[in-house]
């Protein structure tokens, strides 16, 4: 109303400023202050409207924001270059050597190279895939690491993950190679999984609404080689927390048990800490999982490892890992630091005392990890 | 078995009568925002305190427990929270707050941001392409995003809508005339020269009118380097910049090290509510942010 009030106060001005004369220069002034607070009133109006179409044009140029945001486990891919689905490369290799009574050998391995890729389905669905690209005995081999759809729309703290899965059982188990710590895995998980257990099946979790994280999950599995059936199946429950304003906990227990081998159980404790929380500078990482193994010959697994970051970019770390068998107990001894130039790139220098052999041996290994494209955030 | 009965619905009734909206917020001014705009009908948390830098924060399982029981998830988005939050999200199982409903929303979409791009070349640096998510420091980007989560809140929460209405009226007169307060008292600023250690600063000096003249970080989310800050310091030897600005969470090494070599002062700024002693709400944020700007600067 008032917007359409200007005009007619300027044709009442000019109507009625030649007429009056010599009227008093009191009306007039008083016009005058009534269109400049229109004028002024219209332009804060227009500078208002002006500011919400350039928010509305700044969100909708930037088409993938509302859209690409809803996709839930990766890199939110960038506005106008903006994916669907997200990509993402991770790059790995080791320049490597062997040293031991008989052994002397080294050489450059290309590690796996994970190809990533996920999006939202629709509202109520996210779906992954993870291939693994590998240089096999000098061919190329494609695996299929983990292909799974995901609902996001179940009610009471529910979650549901289907397809091929990487099993939450144990805490390293779900982590991608480039999440890891050292440049291998730990013996307990060569030793029961020959590497990470993946397998074909569904999942189903549930979180307590506390909050003191409490989370219960089961799967039910193919059973990895075993063509005849639901022959694994896994529960797990972790619980976590905060300490103080930088420290922070996961604790866990799991059990797997498959119809071709002795079930596992197994039980982990993370420890994470950093100065008031700021990760970036400092931190800590302390992490231990054992593992009890029902079968004849090996008992179990351990391993423990604690990772340092003095200053940014560079983090020194120390392992330990064994086995327990009906014979002996082998045992390997790890430390490796490594170097970041940025969240992308990582170089790593790891050294290993492999004691598991009748004589030991020293390994050595040169690692990059370097990520392209976009880049899932990482769990805890 | 009666005492167990009993234990566990004393156990689960507190979860049975929360009336209040919940409120996650990635940063802490979002937090102090929602107590501003929702008074006693939110229970609003922080998940990161002014102490921690918001692109690097790990996803704790005690934020995943907050996350799973919140009814609004607020953060400053363009991807400043890109590095934790979707693993937040994935992990709590809460379809309430997913992006793309009403229990999520991006405080710096309802805003105008500076510096976004389409050159997304990594060698650049650690760059947002959607433009720089630090948009809390300018107080008008405030007024923005106070009037868009009293309307986010009175969707949730129709009932209410009255009180959301009253408390941000009340807040904005408030806030406009402590703008009035905050530009008088850095009229004094206008044309000076900052350099910042990272672009956290860009809303605010906008706003004051200073100029930004040179960042510590060479490449952005990446640690100074010794070459830069020794080019940074045969620059701005002979004067060029009135003020060295860092966030509390940021290393006070470099910014040191060149004010020593250069005499131009090196401040802490609060970045968010908590940074500082000072600045324990958004009105005294910003109280803050003016007088240690002022009497940097009236130093020199």
């Amino acid at each position: 109303m008032r917007i359409v009030s200007l005009p007619g106060a300027l044709i009442a001005l000019t109507l009625f400023a030649p007429a009056a004369g010599a009227a008093e220069d009191n009306d007039i002034e008083l016009l005058r202050a009534a269109i400049d607070e229109l004028r002024a009133d219209y332009d804060d109006r227009i500078a208002e409207l002006e500011r919400r179409l350039a928010v509305a044009e700044q969100n909708a140029a930037q088409a993938g924001y509302a859209a690409q945001s809803t996709s839930l486990p990766q890199a939110q891919s960038s506005g106008n270059a903006a994916f669907n689905p997200a990509i993402g490369v991770v790059f790995q290799g080791t320049l490597w050597g062997v040293d031991g009574p008989g052994v002397e050998s080294e050489g450059f391995a290309v590690g796996e190279t994970e190809l990533i890729m996920n999006a939202n389905v629709d509202d109520k669905f996210a779906a992954y895939l993870t291939a693994a690209l590998a240089f096999e005995d000098g061919a190329s081999e494609l695996e299929i690491e983990e292909a799974w759809v995901e609902t996001t729309a179940l009610p009471a703290g529910f979650g549901a993950r289907f397809g091929r899965i990487a099993s939450d059982f144990g805490y390293l188990n779900a982590k991608h190679s480039h999440q890891w710590d050292f440049a291998d895995l730990p013996l307990p998980y060569q030793a029961f999984f020959d590497g990470r257990y993946m397998d074909n099946g569904v999942r189903l979790t549930w979180l307590a609404p506390t909050d003191l994280y409490m989370e219960l999950g089961g799967e039910i599995l193919q059973g990895e080689g075993d063509p005849s059936g639901l022959a694994a199946s896994t529960l797990f429950a972790n619980v976590g927390g905060d300490v103080g304003s930088g420290g922070s906990w996961l604790a866990g227990a799991s059990y797997l048990e498959r119809d071709t081998m002795a079930s596992l159980t197994g039980a982990h404790f993370v420890w994470k800490w950093s100065p008031d929380g700021n990760w970036k500078d400092r931190n800590l990482i302390f992490q231990t999982e054992y593992f009890d193994y029902g079968d004849i010959g090996i008992d179990g697994g351990w391993y423990a490892q604690a990772v340092y970051q003095p200053f940014e970019r560079w983090r020194f770390g120390a392992r330990a890992d064994g086995l327990q068998t009906d014979a002996d107990d082998p045992r390997r001894y790890s430390v490796m630091f490594d170097w970041s130039n940025s969240e992308f790139s990582r170089l790593r220098m790891q050294f290993t005392q492999d004691q598991t052999g009748v004589e030991n041996r020293n390994e050595w290994g040169l690692q990059y990890i370097h990520s392209i494209g976009a880049h899932g955030a990482h769990s805890f | 078995m009666n005492k167990l009965i009993t234990a566990v619905i004393l156990c689960t009734l507190p979860f049975a009568v929360h009336a209040e909206t919940r409120v996650f917020a990635c940063e802490a001014e979002w937090a102090a925002l929602a107590d501003e705009i929702g008074g006693d009908l939110v229970d609003s948390f922080s998940a990161t305190t002014a102490l921690q830098d918001p692109h690097y924060i790990q996803a704790r399982p005690s934020l995943i427990a907050k996350v799973r029981n919140a009814d609004l998830v607020i953060c400053s988005g363009a991807q400043l929270e890109i590095g934790w939050l979707p693993a937040l999200l994935q992990k709590a199982n809460n379809r309430k707050v997913l992006p793309g409903t009403d229990g999520y929303m991006e405080a710096s979409s309802f805003v105008l941001r500076v510096g976004a791009t389409a050159n997304v070349d990594r060698s650049k640096g650690d760059i947002h392409p959607q433009g720089n998510p630090h948009i809390q420091v300018n107080p008008h980007n405030m007024m923005d995003v106070a009037r868009a989560l009293s309307a986010r809140l009175s969707k949730l929460n129709p009932d209410n809508t009255n009180i959301y209405d009253e408390n941000l009226n009340n807040f904005l007169v408030k806030w406009e005339a402590s703008m009035a307060r905050w530009e008088a008292a850095a009229a004094s600023l206008r044309g000076k020269r900052a350099i910042t250690h990272h672009k956290s600063w860009v809303y605010l000096l906008d706003w004051l009118g200073i100029e930004e003249v040179a960042n510590l970080e060479a490449v952005p989310g990446l640690p100074p380097t010794a070459a830069h800050l020794s080019q940074l310091t045969s620059q701005f030897s002979e004067g060029g910049a009135d003020v060295i600005i860092r966030a509390p969470y940021q290393h006070g090494k470099s910014s040191e090290w060149l004010s020593e070599r250069t005499s131009i002062p090196a401040i802490v700024l609060p970045l968010t509510v908590g940074g500082t002693d000072g600045a324990t709400d958004l009105f005294s944020l910003f109280d803050d942010i003016i007088l240690r700007l002022t009497e940097a600067m009236d130093d020199a």
